[in-house]
């Protein structure tokens, strides 16, 4: 780790200006990936600004019925929110299938948002890849691949979004609310989400310096009827495989309404769109579920030590709509 | 008195582990510390070209940066000899920052010392080193066609190629044959502590405080490199914060911190990174094994052949010996095993628990499970057929055996009779439920060298037992109290043994699951001298009221000395020692195996049993419970036995589904160096582990009749498991570790 | 020096406070006492109580917040020291395994770790005990399944698992007057 000098904020327009004014001065909530790529050299801020004093902490309910996450809400915090278990199991389900108990205690939401890829080649300094020094070619396309993307990689990346409760995010049509130099912002996570293409580098849209404030999950009704399914060769302590977070409504048997996002797939939580407009209407049958799953699933590009998420993910999406349907076996 | 041995005595060093007082190797305050941080090799094979320090050496806090232009060359680089042997133990026959060659990835390739942690880490990633790159060699697949068979593999222990009968016969007496191959990924030990060295030096004496298996072994090996004489050279090890083999065999690091603190005059401490325990402390290989069953219609077999394909470094043939157990459990007249190793830019590989029976068993006892399903036999009484009272390949009878009652017995409490032999014939909702057994083996090792311990009584009616060794989890310490106290007649909150130090009486790195058996030889030998002492003394003085009787006819009770069939006479040792103006009286014992076997072939047996839930559709595979039965000889201490039995069958379950590295043949680098990315079990994935514990009455092994529990419970542990997976549904998986895409 | 400015002053300033990169003092409340230490920002915490406060309990197992061995509690939660900086943790109160046992009696969960053999080598042990105490007090401990999955990130590699669960089972139902972790400062 190089060395670091350090700041405490009090507050937030204080944090925004001081880090809008160093190029060199990170934002420092949780730690849990700043300190960890600080260490491996991966980062190298000359500051650090700590922000974990700031009043981003809240989880509140609105009147409206949408929910605001806090930046700097914990994700256990988060997760052990009444209105969050109540109303949208599949956040608490994601955020508590996600590292382990001490991480999540440290963890913010904004970080979570904000956290960088677990790619091995990524993390290691002496390996080439255009996430950490553009231009340096990606070692994982043709290296150790079984944990990468397969849905949204370019011949520049195909590092897997790592979050659990992104892909729940995406699933609710979340928005990322920001405070930076050109003021306050909001995103979709379409918009927030970059994909690699031919600029790996280049994750989210944020200038230097904008804080993430506030995470806004809309009033979804059927969130109330969801799951998030996580499958990985461990119990627990371990990045997805395949995870699926699924919101569903039925009417006489027919997809009234259908939430379908991927995570351990996707070079970022992967809203399934094109799964959900085939569900839309459609017997709620696991025929159905399948042939959605593949539909999304088309336009996986696999490396051959990856190709089984292929399958995996239309198997886990069939059992996660399954399981919300009650369906047999 | 009740025997303290036998008992599950709660750990004597559990206060200091619970309450975070006990001080690991890398917790030694000393003024002045500085802190060294190792660098390693980029490329898999090739030359430095250039090696710039400036960068670190003008960082802040820096002392030093140790290169192989700069380090002072080594007095002798000893040969490789399992530390059991109590010599020297280096875990490869290279040492580095000697010159410019670069033979595999990760190689130490400087040292760089700082006055704090942080700084240390920060130069070291301030070295520009220039590389000219050569095409490397470390899959299975780049090795292949470069394979041999050596002469000899496990420092010079074991054949390359052995035999017994005439296997072409053999294979002409069969109505079944099966042949299959089983590929293993490479497994990394990563205990939880990484290894370290403290290294001190007053005047030319070295200390070093070192996590190690055996003090000894860092002692002679570093003595040996640095050209010191040994006496000069104190090793201690109070604590060993997990091993599993990587740390039985002294590895670079202590001699570099040594050579560190030298340079710059101040106490060094060198503890590896995770990352670098992948690369800096040898592995399990990956491995490929061929096996041939040929068995007669009712299920004896008449043939086995089983060969092993695995890449060793360019300095040690090395294999660990997958062929031994398995050749020998079952009574197969006819048998042929072969070991090919083929050069490859890897350290040299080590032991790692139940190295060699793990994955030979896993071969074996996979194949045994194929060989039952044709032959149509329920897979435990194919094993009752072939098992054998005498080593095939000798003839010579076990000392102890028991192996049909770990059978019956871990059959019983699995709920084994009665089971529905056909594969998926059991399923719960999403879930195929499968069961499966094998057998498990492990090889008596002994020491090569006498084992001392030294027992001094004082008069206040207490006992210190002392010998060299580490507790590196094993729980030695409590165990030997426990066997002093039995030797001596006191109970065993007044003995105290001692351990983890040089200073103290020799003993060789606790490997092989041979501590137990080799420390309580020589504790046992030990108590008894004293006791014997004070025995005759007692008899001798005119003042005792045993004055004058047969030294044979005295018996200890609860630190008394009285006449057996009259406990009435006698005295304590107390009464006596301050009657005669003695504050203690010690006896130094020394064990000796010698050739020890007599015409007996050692081996402890076990049976493993395992249920496996596996999801139809996801292929995740859940071990739902296990059973275990062995038979180790005597069990000194219940308690901490299962507990090592159980840690063995977890680490099965590990082997068997988790765990796993690979080269990556285009870099020559290993996929995982961390433990995000190299899997072992935690809590979740650890089912309730049920131990069966048979004890044997075993004669021949040592004095206390104890064959050692440290790896057993991984021997079969992960076959049963494959077993059970096969059961479930009814696919054979041939490989370690069976994961998710292997059962889409 | 106090860790706290005021956010006039800050904002007054249009600056805020800057420390290091080189040591400063850092005050840090551990086990209910006040310790002051010279160190670089870039100090974790782990490394603060190990080699700048002599509190080795807390272990080093990997640095990189995948095995637990840190673990330790922050305003009585637990978390990993590898990854949180120390002079983060000023004004926060850090108890470690050492924190535990008041007047050389022992925590009702080091007692029980004993007892039920929940651990070999001992290396993971102190973050094990610091993550069964705090699981207790989170209320995660209702039967083996939450026990299995919240002890999750703490790695045995010994695995002593079984015998965790155990301990942690027999403190859960043992006297709630005797319930853990109400060392100094938890």
């Amino acid at each position: 780790m190089r060395p670091i000098s350090y700041t405490r904020a009090t507050g937030t327009t204080d944090a925004i200006a001081a880090v809008t004014a160093d190029p060199r001065s990170h934002f420092l909530a949780g730690g849990t990936t700043e300190v960890d790529l600080l260490r491996q050299n991966v980062l190298a801020p000359r500051r650090l600004v700590d922000i974990n004093d700031l009043p981003l902490t809240g989880v509140e309910e609105m009147p409206d019925g949408s929910l605001r996450i806090g930046a700097l809400a914990r994700m256990s915090q988060v997760a052990q929110a009444p209105v969050v278990r109540e109303r949208f199991p599949l956040i608490a389900q994601a955020l508590e299938l996600g590292a382990s108990a001490q991480l999540r205690n440290m963890a913010s939401m904004g970080g979570n948002m904000m956290q960088r890829v677990r790619c091995g080649y990524f993390r290691d300094t002496a390996s080439a890849c255009n996430k950490r020094v553009p231009g340096s070619g990606c070692a994982a396309i043709e290296g150790t691949s079984r944990g990468h993307a397969v849905l949204g990689t370019s011949a520049h990346c195909i590092a897997t979004h790592p979050s659990d409760v992104a892909v729940a995010l995406a699933a609710l049509d979340a928005r990322i609310r920001t405070e930076g130099p050109g003021g306050e912002r909001s995103y979709s996570f379409e918009e927030f989400f970059l994909l690699p293409g031919d600029t790996p580098d280049r994750e989210h849209p944020l200038e230097h310096g904008e804080l993430i404030t506030v995470i806004e999950v809309p009033s979804v009704p059927i969130a109330r009827h969801s799951a998030y399914l996580k499958v990985r060769d461990r119990e627990s302590y371990e990045f997805a495989l395949v995870s699926v977070a699924a919101a569903l409504a039925l009417a006489d048997g027919l997809v009234l309404d259908v939430r379908l996002a991927l995570g351990g797939v996707g070079t970022r939580p992967w809203r399934a769109e094109r799964a959900e407009e085939f569900l839309l209407g459609a017997p709620a049958i696991p025929q159905n579920f399948h042939e959605a799953a593949r539909v999304e699933m088309a336009a996986a590009r696999p490396t051959s030590m990856n190709a089984f998420k292929v399958e995996l993910a239309c198997r886990t999406v069939v059992r996660a709509l399954e399981t919300l349907t009650g369906s047999p076996s | 008195m009740t025997p303290a041995v036998g008992q599950p005595v709660d750990r004597v060093d559990g206060r200091p582990k619970v309450t975070g007082s006990a001080r690991f190797s890398a917790e030694i305050p000393l003024p002045g510390m500085a802190y060294a941080a190792l660098v390693g090799a980029h490329i898999a094979a090739g030359r430095i070209t250039s090696i710039d320090t400036g960068e670190a050496e003008a960082a802040e806090g820096v002392l030093a940066v140790l290169t192989h232009e700069n380090t002072p060359p080594i007095a002798a680089q000893p040969p490789l000899l399992p530390s059991l042997a109590g010599t020297a133990a280096p875990g490869q026959t290279f040492f580095p920052l000697q010159d410019d060659v670069v033979h595999y990835a990760g190689q130490h390739i400087a040292v760089v010392v700082a006055d704090t942690h942080e700084r240390a880490q920060h130069a070291a990633s301030l070295l520009h080193v220039r590389y000219a790159e050569e095409p490397s060699v470390t899959t299975l697949d780049q090795g292949r066609d470069l394979a041999h068979v050596p002469e000899a593999i496990f420092g010079g222990f074991m054949p390359g190629r052995m035999s017994r009968g005439d296997l072409r016969k053999g294979i002409d007496e069969a109505d079944v044959r099966l042949d299959a191959t089983f590929t293993y990924a490479a497994n990394n030990h990563n205990p939880i502590e990484p290894p370290a060295t403290t290294a001190s030096w007053e005047g030319g004496e070295l200390t070093l405080w070192d996590a190690t298996q055996g003090v000894t072994s860092t002692q002679q090996t570093v003595a040996a490199l640095l050209g010191l004489p040994v006496s000069r050279v104190r090793v201690v090890g109070h604590y060993t914060g997990g091993s599993f083999g990587g740390k039985a065999m002294t590895w670079h690091h202590p001699a570099l911190a040594a050579i560190a603190a030298r340079t710059v005059g101040r106490p060094v401490k060198l503890a590896l990174t995770r990352e670098q325990m992948f690369t800096s402390m040898g592995h399990r290989e990956e491995q490929e094994q061929t096996i041939m069953l040929a068995a007669t219609g009712d299920g004896r077999l008449t043939a086995l052949r089983h060969h092993k394909l695995s890449p060793t470094s360019h300095f040690d043939e090395w294999a660990e010996p997958s062929l031994g157990v398995a050749s020998q459990i079952y009574g197969c007249p006819h048998y042929e095993g072969e070991y090919r190793l083929f050069r490859a830019n890897t350290m040299t590989p080590t032991f790692m628990r139940a190295p060699g029976e793990a994955s030979g068993m896993f071969a074996m006892e996979c194949a045994m499970d194929e060989l039952a399903e044709r032959l149509g036999m329920d897979p435990l009484e194919l094993r009752l057929r072939n098992i054998t009272a005498t080593d095939p390949m000798t003839g010579d009878p076990w000392s102890s055996w028991g192996l049909e009652e770990c059978y019956r017995r871990g059959a019983e409490r699995f709920g084994w009779a009665g089971r529905d032999p056909r594969p998926r014939s059991r399923r719960e909702g999403h879930w195929m439920i499968g069961t499966g057994m094998a057998s498990a083996g492990y090889p008596v090792a002994q020491p090569l060298t006498p084992q001392r311990a030294r027992a001094r009584l004082y008069a206040d009616g207490t006992v210190l037992v002392q010998a060299a060794t580490p507790d590196f989890g094993t729980g030695v310490a409590t165990v030997m109290t426990q066997v002093a106290a039995d030797a001596l007649g006191l109970p065993v909150e007044r003995c105290r043994f001692e351990n983890g130090d040089t200073a103290l009486p020799q003993i060789a790195a606790a490997v092989g699951s041979a501590g137990a058996g080799m420390i309580s030889a020589a504790v046992h030998t030990a108590a008894t001298a004293l006791r014997d002492a004070l025995v005759a003394r007692a008899v001798a003085d005119a003042e005792s009221p045993l004055h004058g009787a047969d030294a044979g006819a005295v018996e200890l009770r609860d630190g008394r000395m009285v006449l057996r069939g009259d406990p009435g006479t006698g005295e304590s040792y107390a009464e006596m020692m301050h009657r005669q103006f003695l504050p203690d009286l010690e006896a130094l014992g020394s064990w000796n195996p010698g050739s020890g076997a007599n015409g007996h072939a050692l081996m402890t047996f076990g049976a493993q049993f395992a249920e496996v839930a596996v999801d139809a559709d996801l292929g995740i595979v859940r071990v739902r419970r296990m059973v275990g039965a062995f038979a180790p000889g005597r069990v000194l201490n219940p308690k901490t036995a299962r507990s090592q039995l159980m840690g063995g069958m977890i680490w099965g379950l590990g082997q068997a589904l988790l765990e796993a590295n690979h080269m990556e043949a285009r870099t020559g680098r290993w996929a995982a160096s961390s433990l995000g990315d190299y899997l072992v079990a935690v809590n979740a994935d650890a089912p309730d582990v049920d131990v069966e514990l048979v004890e044997v009455e075993d004669t021949v092994v040592n004095p206390l009749g104890v064959k050692g529990v440290g790896e057993i419970g991984q021997v079969g542990a992960g076959a049963a498991i494959a077993n059970a997976v096969h059961h479930a549904t009814g696919r054979r998986v041939r490989k370690m570790p069976i994961t998710i895409e292997d059962l889409l | 020096m106090s860790s706290h400015v005021s956010a006039n002053t800050a904002a007054e300033s249009g600056v805020l406070p800057e420390r290091g990169p080189e040591p400063v003092q850092v005050t840090l409340h551990v086990n209910g006492e006040r310790r002051a230490v010279d160190i670089e920002p870039r100090v974790s915490l782990l490394d603060a109580l190990r080699e700048h406060l002599g509190l080795t309990g807390a272990k080093k197992g990997c640095d990189q917040g995948a095995c637990g061995a840190c673990t330790v509690l922050v305003d009585g939660r637990r978390v990993l020291g590898c990854l949180t900086l120390a002079i983060t943790c000023e004004g926060r109160e850090v108890t470690t395994i050492e924190g535990l046992a008041r007047e050389g009696r022992l925590d009702p969960m080091q007692e029980a770790f004993i007892a039920h053999d929940a651990f070999q080598c001992g290396y993971c042990t102190p973050g094990q005990i610091m993550s069964a105490v705090a699981l207790l007090r989170e209320g995660h401990a209702g039967d083996d399944e939450e026990i299995k999955e919240w002890m999750s990130g703490n790695i045995c590699r010994c695995a002593a698992y079984p015998n965790i669960r155990a301990a942690i089972r027999a403190v859960r139902d043992a006297d709630p007057d005797a319930a853990p972790g109400t060392g100094s400062g938890a």
